[in-house]
C-alpha cells in the first residue's frame, strides 16, 4: 500500500509538472518547428541526397546552438516586457532601431515569398493551381488570427507543428539500414574531404537553423503570451524541446533523401517529393504534405514577427488577444505582407530564384546585428537584473554568436560570389 | 492621402525623439561592438554594391 501511495504521489507530481508545462508551452516549440520552413526542408533534403547520412552529427550540434541563442530571447522578453525591435530601439537608439526594423521588414517579406513558393510547389504536385493555394492559405491564416485570442492561435500553430512530424514515419517507410545511419551519421566526418561544396552545405544548414525573424518572433510571442519571471525555466525547457524536435525532424528528412535519393542533385524540396513519389507514392506524398505544412508554419510566424515589431515601435495595439477593430494597423500590416508576398508568386516570370538567393544576402546584414544586440542587451544589468547573462552563458553564447556571424557571412558572400570559395 | 503621409512623418519624428538616446549603458565593450558592427555592415554593403556593378557591366 505504501508503495502504491508513493507511486501515486510521484505520478501526481509529474502530471502537475506536465500540466504546468502545457500552459507555458508554445513560443519555443512553435518558433523552432517553424524554423523547418520551406527553405529549411529544401536544405535538409539536398543535404541528405548529396551526403547521405554523413552530416547527421553536424545537425545534432545545432541543437545547443539554436537553444542558447533562442533562450536569451525568452529571458529578455519576460524581464523587459518588450519585443526585440522595441528592445533595440530603446537600448541602442533610433539609428540601429530603424536599421533593424526596415531590414526585418524586407527580409520577412522576401522569406514569406519563399514560403509561398514552397507551398504552391507542394500542392502543385497534387494538381492544385497556384492561385487556389495562395487564396486558400491567405484565407486560412486570416481565420487563425482573427479569432482574437493568442491562446487559440498558439494551439492551432502547435497542431501544424505536430504535422511537421510526418517525416518520421516517412523515414521508417524507406527502410534505412539502422547500422549505416548510426555508423555514418553519428561519427563526425567530412564526406569526400573538407571542400568548398561541403562547406557551402554546412553553412546552409546553419543558416536555416538560426534566422533573424526567429529572435524577433519568440521575444514578441513571449511578451504577447504574458509570461512571467517564474515561467522562465519552463520557457527555457520549451525552447530546448523545440530545438531538439526541429533537429530530429531535419535528421529524418536527411534519412529519407539519404536512403532513396543518394547521389541525386536536389534543387528544391518539391523536386525531391516528385522523385520520391516515383519510388514510393506514400513517402513522396508525405514529403509534399510536409513541405506545404512547413511553408504554412513559416508564413504564420514570419508575418506575425513583422506585425508585432511594427506595432511595438509605432505604438499600435499589437496583440493577438485584440480583435481586428481594436488592433487595425496590426492586422492590416499582417494581411498586407501576406497578400503581397502571395501575389508575387502568381506573377508570370517573377524572378523567384533571385528572390530565394537574395533572402540569404539580406539575412547576413540583419542576423549579426540582431545577435550582437541580443548579447549586449542580455549584459545590461540595469534592465536585466538577476537574469543578466552569467560568465558561462556569455562564453557559450559569445562563441556561438561569433561562429554564426562568421559562417553566415561566408555563406552570404558565397551566394553573392558563387566562385569565391572554389 | 497627404494628411496620412504627414501623420506618418509626425509619428516617425516622435519615435526618433523618443529613442534619441540609447538607454543601454555605453561601456567600452558596447562601443567597440557597435563600431565593429558598423564596419562589418559597411564592408558588406560595399560587396553588394560591387556585385551590383558587376551585374550591370
Amino acid at each position: 500500500m505504501n508503495i502504491f501511495s508513493k507511486l501515486y504521489y510521484k505520478f501526481r507530481k509529474y502530471w502537475k509538472a506536465v500540466q504546468l508545462y502545457l500552459v507555458i508551452a508554445g513560443p519555443g516549440l512553435v518558433v523552432m518547428v517553424a524554423d523547418n520552413d520551406a527553405g529549411g526542408i529544401t536544405t535538409y533534403a539536398a543535404t541528405g541526397a548529396k551526403y547521405g547520412y554523413n552530416l547527421i552529427w553536424f545537425l545534432l550540434i545545432l541543437i545547443p546552438v539554436a537553444y542558447y541563442v533562442q533562450e536569451m530571447t525568452v529571458r529578455l522578453g519576460v524581464v523587459t516586457k518588450r519585443g526585440h525591435a522595441e528592445a533595440i530601439f530603446d537600448g541602442f537608439g533610433a539609428f540601429w532601431g530603424w536599421f533593424s526594423l526596415i531590414d526585418l521588414m524586407i527580409l520577412d517579406w522576401l522569406t514569406l515569398v519563399t514560403e509561398f513558393i514552397g507551398m504552391t510547389a507542394a500542392l502543385h504536385i497534387f494538381g492544385v493551381p497556384p492561385w487556389v493555394t495562395v487564396v486558400g492559405v491567405v484565407a486560412l491564416m486570416g481565420m487563425i488570427v482573427l479569432n482574437g485570442r493568442y491562446w487559440t492561435w498558439e494551439k492551432i500553430a502547435l497542431l501544424f507543428c505536430a504535422l511537421n512530424l510526418i517525416y518520421i514515419p516517412s523515414a521508417f517507410m524507406v527502410h534505412p539500414a539502422v547500422s549505416a545511419v548510426l555508423e555514418d551519421g553519428l561519427v563526425p566526418n567530412f564526406p569526400g574531404g573538407f571542400n568548398a561544396e561541403l562547406f557551402f552545405f554546412l553553412m546552409a544548414n546553419i543558416g536555416t537553423t538560426i534566422a533573424p525573424w526567429m529572435l524577433f518572433f519568440q521575444q514578441s510571442a513571449v511578451v504577447d503570451k504574458g509570461m512571467l519571471e517564474k515561467d522562465i525555466p519552463w520557457g527555457k525547457f520549451d525552447t530546448f524541446l523545440g530545438a531538439t524536435l526541429t533537429v530530429v525532424v531535419a535528421i529524418f528528412i536527411v534519412i529519407v533523401t539519404g536512403t532513396v535519393l543518394k547521389g541525386v542533385d536536389i534543387d528544391s524540396a518539391s523536386q525531391a517529393a516528385e522523385l520520391l513519389i516515383k519510388t514510393d507514392h506514400y513517402v513522396g506524398t508525405f514529403m509534399a504534405i510536409g513541405l506545404f505544412d512547413a511553408g504554412l508554419l513559416g508564413a504564420i510566424c514570419i508575418s506575425l514577427a513583422s506585425s508585432w515589431a511594427f506595432g511595438e515601435i509605432f505604438g499600435w495595439a499589437h496583440s493577438l488577444n485584440q480583435k481586428i477593430r481594436e488592433a487595425r494597423w496590426f492586422y492590416a500590416s499582417y494581411f498586407f505582407t501576406l497578400i503581397t508576398a502571395g501575389l508575387v508568386v502568381l506573377i508570370p516570370g517573377a524572378p523567384l530564384v533571385l528572390i530565394t538567393l537574395f533572402v540569404q544576402v539580406v539575412a547576413v546584414t540583419l542576423l549579426p546585428a540582431a545577435l550582437v544586440f541580443l548579447i549586449l542587451l542580455l549584459n545590461d544589468k540595469k534592465h536585466m537584473g538577476e537574469y543578466c547573462n552569467t560568465l558561462t552563458e556569455n562564453l557559450i553564447g559569445g562563441l556561438i554568436v561569433a561562429a554564426i556571424v562568421v559562417l553566415s557571412t561566408l555563406y552570404g558572400i558565397s551566394v553573392i560570389f558563387p566562385t569565391m570559395f572554389q | 492621402m497627404l494628411s496620412s503621409f504627414y501623420r506618418l512623418v509626425r509619428k516617425v519624428r516622435e519615435i526618433n525623439h523618443r529613442y534619441s538616446e540609447p538607454h543601454i549603458e555605453m561601456s567600452r565593450g558596447v562601443r567597440i561592438s557597435l563600431m565593429a558592427l558598423r564596419i562589418y555592415l559597411l564592408v558588406l554593403v560595399g560587396l553588394i554594391v560591387y556585385k551590383f556593378i558587376l551585374i550591370l557591366n
